[in-house]
């Protein structure tokens, strides 16, 4: 992962953030991803929100496995803490962490290959967990450091670059997520930085498992005709089932919000997640209404957009482990101990 | 079977000097008769082991318990069998097989033996316990259940257990429980009165001493969960798996004792389930890299699984503190059974060139004395860290000393720069800076802005940064060599027994320490003088150096097929290949000093009229 450093310069008519912070700060190293990659759009949706929330990049940890999309935690918040794993390791190592400090914001960065395929079982298993963290899945639908195999996201009868058409059936991250109990299901195209921008923040905020899947073209081996995962198939396929905004704590909610019958959900920390726009008879807070939804478009052959599925009841490993409401690292070590006469005492027991 | 060795002449009448084996079916609650027994003998203040010898399996198969007392404190395996309790017709033939002539057979007489398995050369104690306790018990569970308390009533009466004692461990154990300890007693009395009335005293029996005033009856594993708190690990993540499930059930029960935050009533731990092996490393990584003390317990299987991420750990500096309680391998081998057979994976686990830090506790005194040891060392090496135990020392009761905790110890949390010190600097390079220990400071994650760094398994500088370039990845792989050899000052060091005018050296590690020294002392009765070294971790340390050196001729004893500790041995100190011979004893069951001698006896190519 070669890392070019990219000259900062800052015009000093760009906004600042409550930190004090312009968007630049939020930037990473210089990108060594094709020209026009998918991911490079989502990294500079990620930067946007990040900055938006005002988040300390200190603050923030950001993790991946292997693969292209693992790669661009080193493109975004340089000052953040970066964790670039083995291939499909990144949710474990997420966990870990989160156990020890759950005071960071966690944000893990995967791809189709890294989630869908390598790393399923433990994707699978934070989401039983509902571990705090902001999971987005950069679905390519092709393995392109290996240039070309498919993965587990290719749709049936996608073809490849070398006109190979895919025989077996994709594991969808949506759908996958929704049977699992994932309490945080969104999907986004990763040209769409206008619906992408407001999902990634309320994500961030959410209190647990935020999965979302953003299908983010391979310019490289994936984006020929033929293919599903192209950014002309999916600019012609995908439709936005919500519209959403992500309202701060502190900012008055729109008057706008609310329509046709539209909800609001409000985060634990007090902000809201507003659907300005659902089709009609759609909750995104109804499971199985969702479901129901996501497959009856999808066997129209639509890739569904937007914020799909929100549960902001369900405890989050934290609040299951009834650990501290700070980070367990703080605990100081003389708590740990139980001290010399606790042993003597204990040791009654084993006599 | 038998050698011309033996720990004492059978002849004798023999005070608490004597080996009690008892065949049981698995899943028909003898353990907790035999645990009895067991306890029973210890609060008499008499030196005991008891040794499970266990099926993988819930209900049905055989399972065997072995006791042994020695006045003199040998309490390894015995294989000199001086009472056989029969209790399962499965294995019928081979127990009265291993009675020692001259032993004893306690059987039920319920129904007839098998005259063609008649021994004349053992006696034959039948005790009609089924019919006993058919009579006295209605509910048919009950009466498997209390089959087994008659026998141990029978051998409370046959090797003059103190009843007071049993009385007592039987009301504290049945306290809440008045119905339950009424059929105890009951059964116990079945038994007790019956032996009285039928048998001649056994020419064994027990006398009560004063050897056990300073000890404790613990595992290995609870021992281990036990270090695992005292040295302040707050997450642990693990995968179920035999023999090392326990460490887990007892570090989760420790932190609900002892870690429930008196103020806030929040659990100062958390204990992760994960789905795999894999898993449960990358947790226990994380967890590390954002600060915390965390660990793992597994057994062979999980660390062949571990193998990837451990690679990571190594390679990104992370510390991990990882108890490996073996078990008999490959694959899933004999997942009840010991051995010594993760040596060399753990040794060198994962791909590329990786070596570890190994600790190798002999007993459960040293599984909770080297826990905390293993966090000190993961943190201040920035490094994986293995504790081997097994399945012998981690899931039986061992007899040692009362563990004591030193008030004045601090974690040793390694180079960890804190907010302050990162003032003083202008910027952090993860890699630079090292000490004379070839480690370089790091950073916790949230602490402060100049602290963020991009931590990667795959090839970097010094800085930290992403490289290709062969003399830079040289750099910090060369470091990680030379750091792995500083930790050989750091390690338990190894223990050294000499003896004046010994022939050869003979070096083992773990649990194998009771056995090999035990016969140690048979073989200097005997006037073959040797010297004995245990190592106690890896890389070795140089009281082991010099040991090598300074003997021509060396018996490495370990319980595995490969002789991996010889391997290592020459793999990584300067020892001649030749100057060591191995005794290697794997068949999964623990360790006997008369396995030891009979391999160094026949190497030796002599006769050894070896007496005690």
């Amino acid at each position: 992962m070669p890392s070019i450093t990219k000259p900062v310069a800052v015009h000093p008519s760009l906004k600042r953030n409550e930190l004090g912070l312009t968007v630049r700060d939020y930037e990473g190293s210089m990108s060594t991803l094709c020209a026009g990659c998918g991911h490079d759009s989502i990294t500079a949706a990620l930067v946007r929100a990040i900055w938006e929330l005002s988040l300390p990049p200190h603050m923030i940890a950001k993790l991946s496995g292997i693969g292209c999309s693992s790669k661009t935690p080193a493109y975004f918040v340089s000052g953040a803490h970066g964790f670039n794993s083995a291939h499909g390791r990144m949710a474990p190592i997420a966990t870990g962490a989160n156990a020890a400090n759950r005071e960071l914001t966690y944000i893990g960065i995967s791809g189709d290959g890294d989630s869908l395929s390598i790393g399923l079982g433990h994707m699978c298993h934070a989401i039983r967990r509902n571990l705090r963290i902001l999971y987005v899945i950069e679905n390519n639908g092709v393995y392109g450091l290996t240039k070309g195999q498919f993965s587990a996201s290719a749709d049936l009868g996608s073809r490849s670059k070398r006109k190979e058409a895919n025989r077996m059936a994709p594991i969808d991250p949506v759908s996958l997520g929704l049977s699992l109990g994932a309490t945080f299901i969104a999907r986004g195209f990763s040209g769409d930085k206008e619906q992408l921008v407001p999902i990634l923040k309320a994500a961030m905020t959410h209190r647990g498992f935020a999965l979302v899947d953003v299908i983010s073209p391979c310019v490289t081996f994936n984006d020929h005709e033929g293919s599903t995962k192209s950014y002309l198939h999916v600019r012609q396929q995908a439709r936005a089932a919500t519209e959403t905004d992500f309202v701060a704590p502190a900012t008055e909610i729109l008057a706008t919000i609310g329509k046709n019958g539209a909800v609001n959900v409000t985060m634990h920390d007090g902000s809201t997640v507003s659907f300005k726009g659902v089709p009609p008879d759609y909750d995104p807070t109804d499971r199985e209404k969702v479901f129901s939804f996501m497959q009856e478009r999808y066997g129209k052959g639509e890739i569904v957009t937007g914020l799909l599925y929100i549960d902001e009841t369900v405890p989050d490993l934290h609040e299951m482990s009834d650990t501290p409401d700070t980070a367990l690292i703080k605990v100081p070590y003389e708590k740990l101990c139980p001290g010399s006469s606790a042993l003597e005492k204990l040791q009654e027991d084993f006599r | 079977m038998r050698t011309g060795v033996s720990i004492s002449s059978p002849t004798e009448t023999r005070v608490n000097d004597f080996a009690v084996k008892l065949a049981n079916v698995n899943g028909t609650g003898s353990a907790s008769a035999n645990g009895l027994l067991m306890q029973a003998i210890f609060r008499m203040g008499i030196p005991v082991s008891g040794k499970n010898l266990f099926p993988s399996n819930i209900q049905g198969l055989p399972t065997w318990y072995e006791i042994r007392v020695n006045k003199d404190g040998y309490t390894a395996r015995a294989l000199d069998y001086d009472l056989m309790v029969a209790m399962n017709g499965q294995t019928y033939d081979r127990d009265v097989s291993e009675v020692r002539e001259g032993g004893y057979l306690l059987y039920d007489s319920t129904w007839p033996l098998d005259p063609k398995l008649h021994r004349d050369d053992i006696t034959f104690l039948g005790v009609p316990l089924a019919q006993m306790c058919n009579e006295q018990f209605r509910d048919p569970r009950e009466r498997v259940l209390m089959k087994n308390i008659a026998y141990a009533g029978a051998l409370i009466a046959a090797l003059d257990i103190d009843m007071d004692i049993v009385e007592q461990l039987l009301d504290e154990k049945f306290s809440a429980k008045k119905a339950l300890r009424e059929s105890n007693r009951k059964a116990l009395r079945l038994g007790l009165d019956y032996a009285k009335e039928h048998f001649d005293p056994l020419p064994f029996r027990l006398e009560k001493m004063d050897a056990n005033r300073d000890k404790i009856l613990i595992d290995g594993n609870t021992a281990t969960a036990l270090g695992c708190v005292y040295a302040g690990a707050t997450v642990a993540a693990w995968y179920p798996i035999t023999p090392s499930t326990s460490v887990m059930d007892a570090f989760k029960e420790f932190c609900e004792e002892f870690r429930r935050d008196p103020e806030t009533g929040k659990n100062n731990y958390l204990i992760l389930q994960a789905e795999d092996e894999l898993a449960a490393i990358g947790m226990v990584i994380g967890a590390s890299w954002a600060g915390a003390r965390a660990f793992t317990s597994t057994a062979g299987p999980g660390i062949s699984l571990m193998n990837e991420l451990l690679g990571l750990a190594y390679y990104a500096e992370i510390p991990v503190v990882v108890i490996d309680v073996q078990r008999v391998g490959p694959s899933t081998g004999m997942p009840t059974r010991t051995q010594q057979g993760d040596l060399l994976e753990c040794a060198y686990a994962s791909h590329g060139d990786t070596k570890h830090i190994l600790l190798f506790p002999a007993n459960p005194h040293e599984c909770f004395e080297f826990a905390p040891k293993a966090f000190d060392l993961a943190e201040r090496f920035q490094t994986p860290v293995f504790m081997l135990t097994d399945l012998d020392i981690g899931m039986n009761d061992w007899v040692i000393p009362r563990l004591t905790w030193d008030e004045s110890y601090k974690p040793d949390r390694g180079r960890v720069l804190g907010a302050e010190e990162l003032k003083q600097i202008t910027q952090f390079l993860r890699y630079t800076n090292e000490d004379e220990n070839n480690v370089a400071p790091r950073t916790l994650p949230g602490v402060d802005p100049k602290a963020a760094y991009f931590v990667r398994g795959s090839g970097h500088a010094k800085s930290g940064a992403y490289t290709e370039i062969p003399d830079e990845y040289r750099e910090v792989i060369d470091r990680l060599a030379r750091k792995q050899r500083a930790a050989a000052a750091f390690v338990p060091p190894s223990l050294v027994v000499k003896k004046p005018g010994a022939q050869f050296g003979i070096i083992t590690l773990g649990g194998c320490d009771a056995a090999v020294r035990e016969a140690v002392d048979v073989l200097a009765a005997s006037g073959v003088n040797a010297d004995f070294l245990r190592v106690r971790g890896f890389p070795f340390d140089a009281i082991a150096e010099a040991f090598l050196e300074e003997h021509d001729l060396l018996y490495v004893v370990e319980q595995n097929r490969d002789a991996q500790l010889r391997s290592l041995l020459t793999l990584e100190t300067s020892v001649p290949k030749e100057k060591l011979r191995s005794v290697l004893v794997y068949g999964g069951f623990p360790l006997s000093a008369r396995r030891v001698i009979e391999s160094i006896a026949s190497q030796m190519g002599e006769t050894l009229a070896v007496h005690h």
